[in-house]
């Protein structure tokens, strides 16, 4: 039905998608797994006309594609929901059903809310979901608003005179077990009139519900298997081959920590996210975190950030008993935060290289009260020079810059702020090889400095290679502690047991 | 097919409390004010303020529908006098020989829906923040009528066009039935059609009207247009009403239509509110300012009221938990 050949696509400093061929049979669910940053997510933007291939080419049944927006895919009959949720808050249900296709209930120019009303109703209740079409959105739960997204993937079959593509982009991320069960009886049940694409990290749920199953890394499809005859463990295997590399890791690097405590926690706990969470970093320690997501890793380490309060139990920062309510006094307890969503919340993006490193700390280059702009500029080119950051210049904008210096200038901010404890929210994602080791190396160094940092990551491996400790996490709690010098590395299996 | 009716009744019907709030705030403020001065509900009284009414009414109708969709037009007071200029300078009057009658009328808003289909195009072409597009308009459309007029006030000589303002129907005066019109008309927009709908989706959010295949760039430029249509409408009755044009015939019109909008419950984020709250917030404003004058309160002392009232409304009526970061 649908065939996609050869497809590249570029971004800058990044190929996100270098020959990937995959198809989609009729009256089939395929699905899509792999790592974060391994190329899905680009791959379904490009299904859905939303990215334009830079190479490679789309045919369905036969005929050549050429989609330059969502409205082109949508006339092909190729619909997707969206794992970001797709849906306008302030319109109501059938509002969002019909949104760009109200043509449909328009005679002389009016709408005829009551048509568009019934029609959505109808849509609902072919998918077997019973919801108020005239309530507003935001009302809705997710799980609900998720069924409202199919409904509306599905009123393509109104319009268009085949068989629909349904493209999932990690539906299942927001809903809980039962509701995922209902999502999947409905795909199921759809499967006669349409074909699905799913990608889930569940690699059990994509097992469960597709026919054939790609598994992608690093941009590029490296295997395809029956649903059938492979298992959860196998995928994963393929899904993270590397397997474990000191080298590149740089485990000669990974030195004893030193004795000072820098974050100490005890019983920690936030309501509904975690609890009774024991941490001890120590300086030129690095305590990575796994788990799933909703294990609860996430919050921990935003705890320590300061952007989530603690409601149980303590924290102590280098000795001194902390309840952070923002990040802002975690900064001033030389504490650095480096975000996952550097374009959102790590650099501000118009301002140069040495206005963000000297962001956090701006006293540093003060004299007399007013910046010292030849401070700021020195001080800037210093930390380039020390990072290796491939920049025109200190007054180089930080949005100019590729992901992995933008990494580095973070690093360097916090370095300014003399931060002794690093938070390292999943830094390399997004990075393609070569960017990833620079930031290892850099990780190395920062803790032959002393400096304590809490790690979570996208892949075990990451998290394995770089900790000296690692941490499980599970549903709100801490399942295992795994000891991870060098040499002593915990492998993945164990560590999987201890987190699903 | 269920008109207006059905949907006013999910407005008072009350989603939320806060909906019903400027009613609440409007009919407190008739009763004070009548308390302190029965005069406030005496028919003259009734009809003066209807008048003055008239131009806020038809000129907030217009810049609802921008405000729906998270932008803003500042060139309320250009394209007015815009509109006002180009009525006069046509129509019989004291400055040329023109007499082109209510041609003059049709030209006036067609120059208004003009100057709003500019500033469609410079912000969705040009890729200008409507905050700066509309800015610049402003200026434009200023200066553009004060060259035509050469600086003085040119007198509207023609009686059917005056009788707008002079003439009365049912006891008011037809200006206010233009602007009645004006609003039933935008009601329509917005609430049964698909270009009211696709406006509260982009304020609502523009990235998923996008991909659900809005064509948000022609949306934004017709709203624009719209918006343009009202304020000539409006620059039409003010110069009827005032029998000239000049300079300034646009002051302080830019202050009162964002203060009606936003009094009356439409968040200037975008998505949420209406021309129906924008009804409400217009009586409220002009109910204040006609309440001040017959309580007799310094005009100054009006201003700051005006201005505290802007503030306090935003504050009562904003969802601050849903914004982020406030610009």
């Amino acid at each position: 039905m649908l065939q996609a050949s050869n497809i590249i696509k570029n971004f800058p400093g990044v190929h996100a998608l270098r020959d990937v061929s995959i198809e989609v049979r009729p009256n089939e669910v395929v699905g899509l797994i792999g790592e974060n940053g391994a190329g899905k997510s680009t791959l379904m933007r490009v299904l859905a006309g939303g990215y334009r291939p830079d190479g490679g080419s789309l045919t369905l049944d036969g005929e050549q594609l050429r989609m330059r927006n969502a409205r082109d895919a949508a006339r092909h009959g190729i619909g997707m929901v969206f794992q970001e949720q797709s849906l306008v808050l302030n319109l109501t249900v059938a509002e969002n059903i019909y949104l760009g296709a109200e043509d449909r209930f328009t005679r002389f120019g009016l709408v005829n809310w009551r048509a568009m009303n019934t029609a959505a109703r109808r849509q609902l209740a072919k998918i077997g979901i019973d919801i108020d079409v005239t309530a507003r959105t935001s009302e809705l739960t997710f799980a609900a608003r998720q069924m409202v997204e199919l409904a509306k993937a599905l009123t393509l079959e109104e319009v268009v005179e085949r068989q629909l593509l349904i493209l999932l982009d990690e539906p299942t991320s927001v809903l809980n077990a039962a509701d995922i069960e209902v999502l999947f009886a409905r795909v199921r049940s759809l499967k006669s009139r349409a074909s699905f694409v799913f990608v889930s990290h569940r690699l059990d749920e994509v097992l469960n519900i597709s026919d054939r199953v790609y598994t992608m890394k690093d941009g590029a499809v490296v295997a395809e298997h029956r649903a059938a005859e492979v298992t959860a463990p196998e995928l994963h295997e393929i899904m993270v081959g590397r397997g474990l590399q000191a080298e590149y890791y740089r485990e000669a690097r990974q030195l004893a920590p030193r004795d000072t405590v820098m974050v100490e926690a005890k019983g920690l706990g936030a309501n509904g996210f975690y609890h009774g969470v024991d941490l001890s970093i120590r300086a030129g320690e690095i305590v990575g975190i796994a788990g799933v997501v909703g294990s609860g890793r996430e919050e921990v380490t935003r705890t320590v950030g300061g952007f989530v309060q603690h409601d149980a139990g303590e924290m102590k920062i280098a000795g001194d008993a902390v309840r952070f309510g923002s990040p802002e006094p975690a900064v001033r307890k030389g504490i650095g935060y480096v975000p996952r969503e550097r374009r959102l919340e790590g650099l501000v993006m118009f301002l140069s290289i040495a206005e963000n490193i000297s962001l956090a700390d701006l006293s540093s280059v003060m004299r007399h009260g007013a910046i010292d702009y030849g401070k700021e500029r020195r001080l800037a080119a210093d930390w380039i020079k020390r990072l290796r950051i491939k920049a025109p210049g200190p007054d180089a904008a930080c949005r100019k810059l590729s992901g992995g210096n933008q990494q580095k200038v973070v690093l360097a901010r916090w370095m300014t702020a003399g931060s002794r404890i690093l938070v390292l929210d999943h830094p390399t994602r997004g990075l393609d090889v070569g960017a990833k080791e620079e930031v290892y190396e850099l990780v190395r160094d920062l803790s032959a400095q002393g400096v304590a940092i809490l790690l979570i990551s996208d892949t075990l491996e990451e998290t394995i290679g770089l900790s000296h400790q690692v941490l499980v996490m599970r549903d709100g709690e801490i399942t295992a502690r795994f000891d991870a010098s060098p040499g002593n590395k915990p492998n993945q299996v164990d560590l999987l047991r201890a987190m699903v | 097919m269920s008109l207006i009716p059905g949907r006013i009744a999910t407005f008072f019907g009350g989603r939320r409390w806060r909906s019903l709030a400027p009613l609440a705030v409007l009919i407190v403020l008739c009763v004070l004010i009548a308390i302190a001065n029965p005069n406030f509900i005496e028919l003259r009284n009734l009809v003066r303020l209807a008048n003055s009414a008239a131009v806020p009414l038809t000129l907030a109708m217009g810049l609802t529908f921008i405000i729906l969709m998270g932008s803003i037009d500042l060139a309320v007071e250009g394209t007015l006098s815009v509109a006002a200029m180009v009525l006069v300078l046509l129509a019989a009057n004291d400055g040329n020989g023109n007499d082109y009658g209510w041609w003059a009328v049709l030209a006036a808003v067609a120059a208004g829906t003009a100057m709003g289909f500019v500033s469609g195009l410079v912000q969705t072409m040009l890729r200008i923040p409507s905050f700066m597009g509309t800015l610049g308009m402003w200026f434009i459309g200023l200066g553009l009528s004060v060259y035509m007029l050469g600086g003085t006030a040119i007198k509207l000589n023609d009686a059917s066009i005056r009788d707008l303002a002079l003439h009365r129907f049912l006891g008011l005066p037809v200006a206010v039935w233009v602007a009645f019109g004006a609003f039933l008309f935008a009601t329509v927009i917005q609430y049964h059609t698909k270009l009211g709908r696709h406006i509260l989706a982009i304020g609502g959010d523009e990235d998923v009207a996008k991909l659900s295949g809005v064509n948000v760039v022609r949306v934004r430029i017709t709203a624009f247009a719209l918006a343009g249509f009202f304020f000539g409408i409006a620059g039409v009755l003010a110069a009827a009403q005032l029998g000239q044009s000049h300079a300034v015939i646009g002051d302080g019109r830019l202050f009162a239509a964002v203060t009606a909008v936003v009094v009356g419950g439409t968040a200037l984020t975008g998505g949420e509110g209406g021309v129906v709250n924008t009804l409400i917030g217009v009586l409220i404003v002009t109910v204040l300012a006609n309440g001040m004058i017959l309580l007799g309160i310094s005009p100054y002392i009006q201003q700051t009221v005006q201005g505290l009232m802007i503030i306090a409304a935003v504050a009562l009526s904003l969802d601050r938990v849903r914004l982020r970061i406030v610009k």
